[in-house]
This record gives C-alpha cells, structure tokens and sequence, in this order.
C-alpha cells in the first residue's frame, strides 16, 4: 500500500507492506535512523516518537495508521537554524546518556512529558519516563536532564 | 589548572543527541547494499534429539536466499573448552535458544516466515534445569563426559576449620541468574572483498578479540579479518569478544557469497545471549561474639549453563571470597555445572558480585546472631591500611585501601544513628511499613585479566592529536577521559584532540573493554605514548630553539616548548615543532605491560521500607562511597557509579531469568523479565574519596564494576534487615514482593 507521513517536516510517501511498522518506515523509507528498535514487546520505549504531538511507540504503530499524520523523530527536533532543543542540551549536560541507544526514545519521550506537565517533580519525571528503559544510567542523570530542560534548578 | 579532575561533558554526545549514533542496524556503508537479512531457527526445546529438519518448505518461501544446517557446516569444531560447542546444533539441542538453523532473505520483513517453515522434529530428552538437577548426575547431559561436573577448583576443605568459634553460621545463598539485556541486542553486519578479506561490523567490546575468534571459527589467517565497532549499544560484558553465532553469519556469507546483516529480536536475545550470574553459594562464618571472625568457608557452585564457555568466573569468586576483611582462615573452593540452560559468561562485575553478595550477607548472618549492629562486626574485620599490600588467604594482592574509613564516611553522611532510632521507632509503633537498613563494603578487582594495553599518539604539522587506543568503549566516555589526560599532559586543548578505537586495521593491536580496565590500562598506555612523543619532540624543539635538550622543557599549561629557567624567552608551539620534525615523526606506539590488577572499594548503605502486609518493597535511599583512586573526569566517573548502583539494585530487587523444571525460559521478553525502571530507583547519593594505586601510571583504579557490585548486597541486606525483628533471617534475591510475602508467612507458620 501507498503511505505518505510528514516527517521532521519534510513528506516522505512510499509504496510499503501492509504490515510495516512505523519504525520501520521511519528508518528504511525515511532514512532517519536515529529511533532505534529495542525490543518487540513495546516494553522499551526506544522507538519513541512523536505522532501529531503525542509519543507513540513507533514498534507498535503500523504505517498505515500514521498515513497522513507527522511524525517527529529525534532528527526533528532541533531548531531550523540547528539550535538543539533543551532538552538535546540537558541530556549532554546532565550526563544523561552512555551508549546512546535508549537517548532517541527517552528525549522523545521527555518531550512529550515536558509538553503535558511543563514543572515536573522529580518523581513525576520518573512516573512520565517509566516506559522508557535505560541500562546504562541508573535513571539518575536522565532526570537531572528533564528537570533542567524544564528550567527548574537540579540539585545534583 | 589542569583539565583532570574537572567537570567536562562528553565528546561522544554531539551525535548521540541530534542524529543518533550509528548502531549495527544504522550502518548504510555502501559495500553492504543489497545485503541479504538473517535470523537464526532456534531451539524451543531444552534438551532434545533432532530426528529431522525438512528445509525444503522454506527454501521455497519467497525471498529466501539460503537456509543453512549443520551439516552444511564445513568449519573445524569450535573453542575447546571441557565440551566443544557446535555452529548449529547438531544432532541434539541443550537450552532452548540455540542456534540450528540460519535463514537468509532478500527483505527483513521474510525473515521470521521463512524461519517459521523449516521443519525440525525434536524428541525430547529429559531436561536439568537447575544446579541442583545438575548435581545429582541423574541425567546426564554431555553422556561422552560422563558428569555434569565440568570444574572443580580451590581449596580441600578442613573439618576442624570452625573448631575454636564461639558461634558457627551456615546459609545457602542463591545468586540468580540474570539476564544483561543491552539495549542494543546481538548483531553484525558483513561482507567479503574481492580479495578474500572479510570485513565484518559486530556489536561488541572488543574488536581485536572478536578478529581473533572469528579468523580462528573460519579457519582464515588473522590478516583476513578487518573487524570495524560502530557505535555499541550496551554491552555489560555479555559483548565480550564474539559469540558463535558471528562466526556463523561471517561463514553463511562466505558460503552465499552475498554480504549479511543480522540483528536479532530482544525475544532471542533472552534466551540466546549469554547470562550472568546464575551461582550457589553456601557461606560458613565462625568467630566471637566479640564480633571477631576466625573463620570463613565459600562453597561455590557456579551453573555454567548448557556450553561452559566462562569456568574464570567461579574461580574469580574464589579469589574475592574474603572480602575487605582479615581473617585467619578463608577456605573457598568452586565447581562448575553445565545445564540446560543459555550459557552463562560475564555479566557487569563477573564473579566479584558473587563474592561480595556472598561475604556481605554472612556478616550481617553473624551480626544477627551474636546480636552486634552490622557496621560495628564489619570495624571489627577490616583490613587495615598498614596491612597493604594485603595478600588474601585466596591469592589476590591488594594494593590499598581505607576500609574503615568509607564505611565511617558513610555512616556518618547517610545518618545512620538516626535511621536506626526511626527504625527502632517504628518496630515499637506496630507500623506494617517496616524500615531496613543494608550495609556492604566491598573490594573489587580491576583490570584483573592481567593484560596490557596498546596506545598510540601521533602529533600532526597543525599541532593537533590523534590518539588510538585498543580498548573499546561503549558507553564509558572514554573519548572525553583519554582526550582528559592528553590535553593535560601536552597541553594542546580538547577539541584539538581526536581519539580512536574500533577500526582492527587501524588498532591492530588491543585488548578492549571489560573489567573495568580501559582507564588504568588504556589511559596509561595512551600517557606511555604521549611520554614517547614528548622526549621526542624534546629534542625537536631544542634545536629550534638553538639551545640544549635537557634545557628543554613543556609548560603543559600554555602548550608550549620553553627553555627551563628562561620563561620569558622564545618558545615554539607544539605545531612548529611538529612541522619541523616532518609528519609522522612525532608518533609513538606503545604496549603497557604492567598489566597488574588493582582493587577499588567502597562501602553502600541501603534503606529500603517493606509493606509487611504486601510484600512489596520501595528503595528509598542508596548512598554510596566509591574509592577507584584519582577521577579524571567527575561527569563520566558518576554516571558509571549511577548506572552500576541501578543495575546492583535491580538484581537485588527484581531482576531474574527463571526457567520451569523442563528448562523451558518463563521470563523471556522485556515483557516478562523485570527491567528495573526510574520509578524503582531513588535519586543516588554518593559520597567521595580517592585512594591512588601505585600500579600504574596514572594511580586510578577502575569503576565501571565497582558501584554494581556494592549495592546488590546492600539492598538484598537491607530488605532482610526489615525484616528481622519479625524472625526472618534470610530471603534469596530477587526479593519480590512473593518472596518477601512468601518469607513472612513461613515466619508466622513457625510461630
């Protein structure tokens, strides 16, 4: 079947499988390959994305469901200007990243958290980010970088 | 002021961030276009015997490629260790996840429909699913071996050993079996040239080894593989080197003469990566009821899964068995069983865990018993400072350490009167919520495999840096680190410094990243080299400077060659003495040899409260001291802390690979196996001290073991400590709720 998706701006329509999954679409055909797949069970959160606005798990959206919807990957989010997000700031600042392969999801993921509750408490960003996992960092940092992001003082 | 010891955010995130990094599954390189997809048929069968695999429904399935068996395997068998291991499984199958079959398909999406239509029959044998199965020989699974015992090591133990002691403790304590789940699953990518060289991108830790095993697998001189890390997702030592599963896609494109990727599914991941942990280990302590302790016995059984592949692990137990105490006799003594289960390997401490876990709650055993608070019978034991070098009754040489001192630290940081007056408070008060207080004070050992490590600088015309280094970071922030210390010591700014690893034609020597080695023993090879460069460039500078090469000295601080004594006269940067020199004249390739290990320690305070009512447990505070000598870099030295103390805290809370008495896997998906997430976690509270090593050149010691293994003790000893004054003494990990609950209602049975 025929699928056209905004992507970080940008239409990107392709001839798919019916049962493509947006992930997959998002990296094959898009060639945006910063969303990574880190499960099959939806329990990982690293395919994260933005669909209209709101995170999605990209592993567990068909493309077909995202025809004629945006998208927003981690490649979307910095300004047109190549400003980087806040939170893109936080997460190097913070240290809230290691090997990187969760970063994509989780700051997908924070933004939406951010969007819905824009002065999180630290339990609150710990509640919002409990669909994402991350082996490497101990959560610590990466809800360091969620609160700076939101412009609220972190107390290391 | 020198850059080490500074807040320096990482070199490594500027991508990580904005385009994400370039996994296995990212690489777009052209020599892979038209890559054929694989998945390997695995087996849903703990031990069975193959009477047949029909491939011919497959091969006619659309898109694919090749489906390759056991018998078309032309490679020698592979490793020896006490049983070979096949490519594919041939003839029968030991642990449900092993490899039989592989697929190749033109598309991904064909992968698992063809996979799903090669027909195997299975008959099935009948299975040993635990330690104790194992032991009992009843059935036995490698019948040419004749036992399931595959090592015995250690001591003969003394029946008088616990003669002279007032008190004598015996428990059994399980170290489950856990799974390391990176984030980024197994994979690689591959492709033979023309000239018969394979190159070959895998998802690990070290590139120079897994060059070495798969040339070996294949059966090719080394020369013939070019082994290239992308980025790696996570690795926890279960990424070591290279499984036999990449020699096999390295092969399956030999033979299909097609370039291949493969990634597979977190669900293989489960079961077909390797484990950790996975010990038994029955503790004896006996002493005083002063709290002095004359005696120790560790009797390890560690289950090796159904292909021992790491027996180094129950011995390295062996040697960490005693912990940061002085004891008079300390015997320890491991054996080794396979079952029919995924293999065991390393997995984020490797056999150190296991010792402390072990050593730590036999304190707090010996503390309940002869009624001492647990910090108080610990002072008692420690080794201390004058004792170093400290040569354990078990071998290990401990180079220094402060014992008593992290542990006061920390004591007197986290409160600890105080939280035992709340704790006496609330056991008074009848609250259901109980509070527990956990302590572990650990040693570890760092680069213990005794290796050295390649280091290479080279200093172009422009005055910038190239760095290699052999080990392989995945995660560490070792760019930023090594960049660290070679801006401090040359003087030439950070972002003049690039730093490399990964590529074997680049680094042909190296042996990569685990057991915390990469700072002590990469970090001092890439200081060797640079002390190299700068003799060199020594006497490069004083003939530009027309004045004598003892005279000639480097002010790090401005990155400048000056005449010593004369400041103010004439100096040469960096860049014309290089250019003076000629490219590639300002270079040094080392090996630092001086491979000897050394022993971090730290002391972990856990507070936890348990709902005696539910079962359930909430961590609520974790402080943490952690002792690895010098920091060179504050931002990436936390964050490895942080992230051990989650993945300790998971172990002792959650986290387990459970299999039922037929070996079939209960928890094999994210979905099933308790990830531990933030909301488990508290916000870490870490306390510093820094106790430099004098066996290597830069005096640290390493840390991306250590917080792991200090805080599985101190949470499971915590979870306990709730729980004593209801009459528990003892709960295996992990301690869920069922568990807790489970371990309570015994209690009141007994009563």
């Amino acid at each position: 079947m025929r699928v056209t998706i905004e992507i970080n701006g940008r239409t990107v329509t392709d001839e798919v499988e019916d049962r493509t999954l947006l992930v997959h679409f998002v990296r094959e055909n898009a060639g945006l390959t910063a969303t990574n797949i880190g499960c099959d069970t939806t329990s990982c959160g690293a395919c994260t994305v933005l669909l209209d606005g709101e995170s999605v798990k990209s592993c567990t959206v068909l493309a077909a469901q995202a025809d004629g919807h945006k998208v927003t990957t981690l490649e979307g989010l910095s300004g047109p200007d190549g400003e980087q997000h806040p939170l893109q700031r936080s997460f190097r600042e913070q240290h809230g990243l290691q090997c990187g392969f969760c970063t994509p999801g989780m700051i997908m993921a924070s933004a939406s958290l951010l969007a819905h509750n824009p002065k999180p408490t630290r339990d609150e960003v710990r509640e919002g980010l409990e669909g994402n996992l991350c082996r490497c960092t101990g959560y610590h940092n990466i809800v360091s970088a969620v609160i700076e992001a939101s412009g609220q003082e972190v107390d290391r | 002021m020198s850059i080490v010891g500074t807040r320096v955010v990482r070199v490594e995130d500027e991508k990580l961030i904005t385009t994400g990094g370039t996994y296995i599954e990212d690489l777009r390189e052209e020599a892979l276009t038209g890559a054929v997809h694989a998945m390997f048929v695995r087996s849903p069968i703990a031990h069975a015997r193959i009477t047949s695999i029909d491939t011919s429904e497959a091969l006619a399935a659309p898109g694919v490629v090749a489906v390759y068996t056991a018998e078309d395997i032309d490679l020698a068998p592979g490793a020896a260790g006490p049983v070979a291991e096949p490519w594919l499984a041939d003839g029968v199958v030991r642990y449900v996840g092993q490899p039989v079959a592989l697929v190749l398909t033109q598309e991904r999406y064909q992968l698992a429909d063809a996979a799903e239509l090669v027909d195997v029959d299975y008959e099935p044998l009948d299975a040993v699913a635990s330690i104790d199965a194992a032991l009992s020989d009843e059935t036995v699974i490698f019948p040419e071996h004749g036992s399931n015992l595959m090592q015995e090591h250690g001591h003969e133990f003394d029946d008088n050993a616990f003669a002279d002691c007032e008190v004598v403790i015996t428990e059994t304590i399980v170290n489950q079996r856990v799974a390391p789940a990176p984030l980024e699953v197994r994979g690689a990518a591959c492709v033979w040239g023309e000239d018969g060289r394979l190159t070959f991108w895998p998802s690990t830790q070290n590139p120079q080894m897994a060059r070495t095993i798969i040339a070996a697998g294949l059966g090719v001189g080394e020369e013939s593989v070019h082994v290239i890390t992308p980025d790696v997702g996570g690795g926890f030592g279960a990424k070591i080197g290279a499984d036999p599963d990449a020699v096999v896609i390295a092969w399956a494109s030999r033979k299909a003469g097609r370039a291949v990727r493969w990634s597979e599914t977190r669900s293989e991941n489960m079961t077909a990566m390797t484990h950790g942990r996975a010990q038994q280990n029955t503790v004896t302590v006996g002493g005083r009821r002063d709290g002095t302790i004359l005696a120790f016995r560790l009797d390890i059984v560690q289950d090796a899964g159904a292909y021992p592949r790491t027996l180094f692990l129950p011995t390295l137990t062996e040697l960490m068995a005693s912990g940061v105490y002085h004891f008079p006799k300390v015997e320890a003594r491991s054996r080794g069983v396979v079952t029919n289960t995924t293999p065991i390997s390393a997995y984020r401490g490797a056999g150190r865990p296991e010792a402390t876990a072990a050593i730590e709650r036999a304190m707090d055993l010996f503390a309940a018993e002869i009624g001492m608070d647990p910090a108080e019978v610990r002072k008692v034991n420690f080794i201390r400072p004058d004792e170093f070098p400290y040569q354990t009754p078990t071998g290990a040489v401990y180079d220094t350490g402060e014992y008593a001192q992290a542990l006061d630290k920390v004591l007197e940081n986290a409160g600890y009167t105080e939280l035992r007056a709340e704790q006496a408070r609330r056991r008074d008060s009848g609250d259901p919520v109980a509070l527990g207080l956990g302590l572990a004070t650990y040693v570890e050992i760092t680069g213990g495999d005794g290796g050295g490590e390649s280091g290479r600088v080279d200093i172009h015309a422009d005055g910038s840096v190239t760095a290699y280094t052999g080990s392989s970071p995945h995660g560490q922030g070792l760019d930023t680190t090594l960049a660290m210390l070679l801006s401090d010591q040359l003087g030439v700014p950070m972002d003049r410094i690039t730093v490399r690893h990964g590529d074997t034609d680049e680094v042909p020597k190296g042996v990569g990243t685990f057991g915390s080695r990469s700072l002590q023993l990469g970090g001092s090879a890439v200081r060797q080299a640079a002390d190299e460069v700068i003799e060199r460039a020594k006497q490069v500078a004083a003939e530009l400077l027309e004045a004598s090469t003892d005279d000639m000295e480097l002010n790090a601080e401005a990155g400048m060659w000056q005449v010593r004594g004369a400041p103010s006269s004439r100096t040469v940067t960096w860049a014309q003495v290089a250019e003076k020199a000629g490219e590639g004249q300002l270079s040094a390739d080392v090996w630092f040899d001086k491979g000897t290990p050394t022993f971090p320690f730290g002391a972990h305070l856990a507070v936890v409260e348990v709902d005696t009512l539910t079962g359930k447990v909430v961590l609520r505070r974790l402080v943490a001291l952690d002792d690895a000598g010098p920091v060179v870099n504050p931002v990436t030295f936390t964050g490895q802390r942080h992230g051990g103390l989650g993945q300790g805290a998971a172990q002792a809370l959650l986290e387990v690979m459970n299999y039922d008495a037929d070996g079939n896997p209960t928890t094999a998906t994210l979905a099933d196996y308790s990830f531990i997430t933030a909301t488990e976690l508290p916000d870490f509270e870490l306390l510093d001290m820094a106790t430099p090593t004098d066996r290597n050149l830069l005096g640290v010691k390493g840390i991306g073991e250590a917080a792991t293994i200090g805080s599985t003790p101190a949470v499971h000893n915590a979870v306990v400590d709730a729980l004593s004054h209801l009459g528990v003494k003892h709960i295996d990990m992990p301690t869920t709720p069922m568990r807790v609950w489970q371990a309570l209602a015994r209690v009141r049975e007994a009563d």
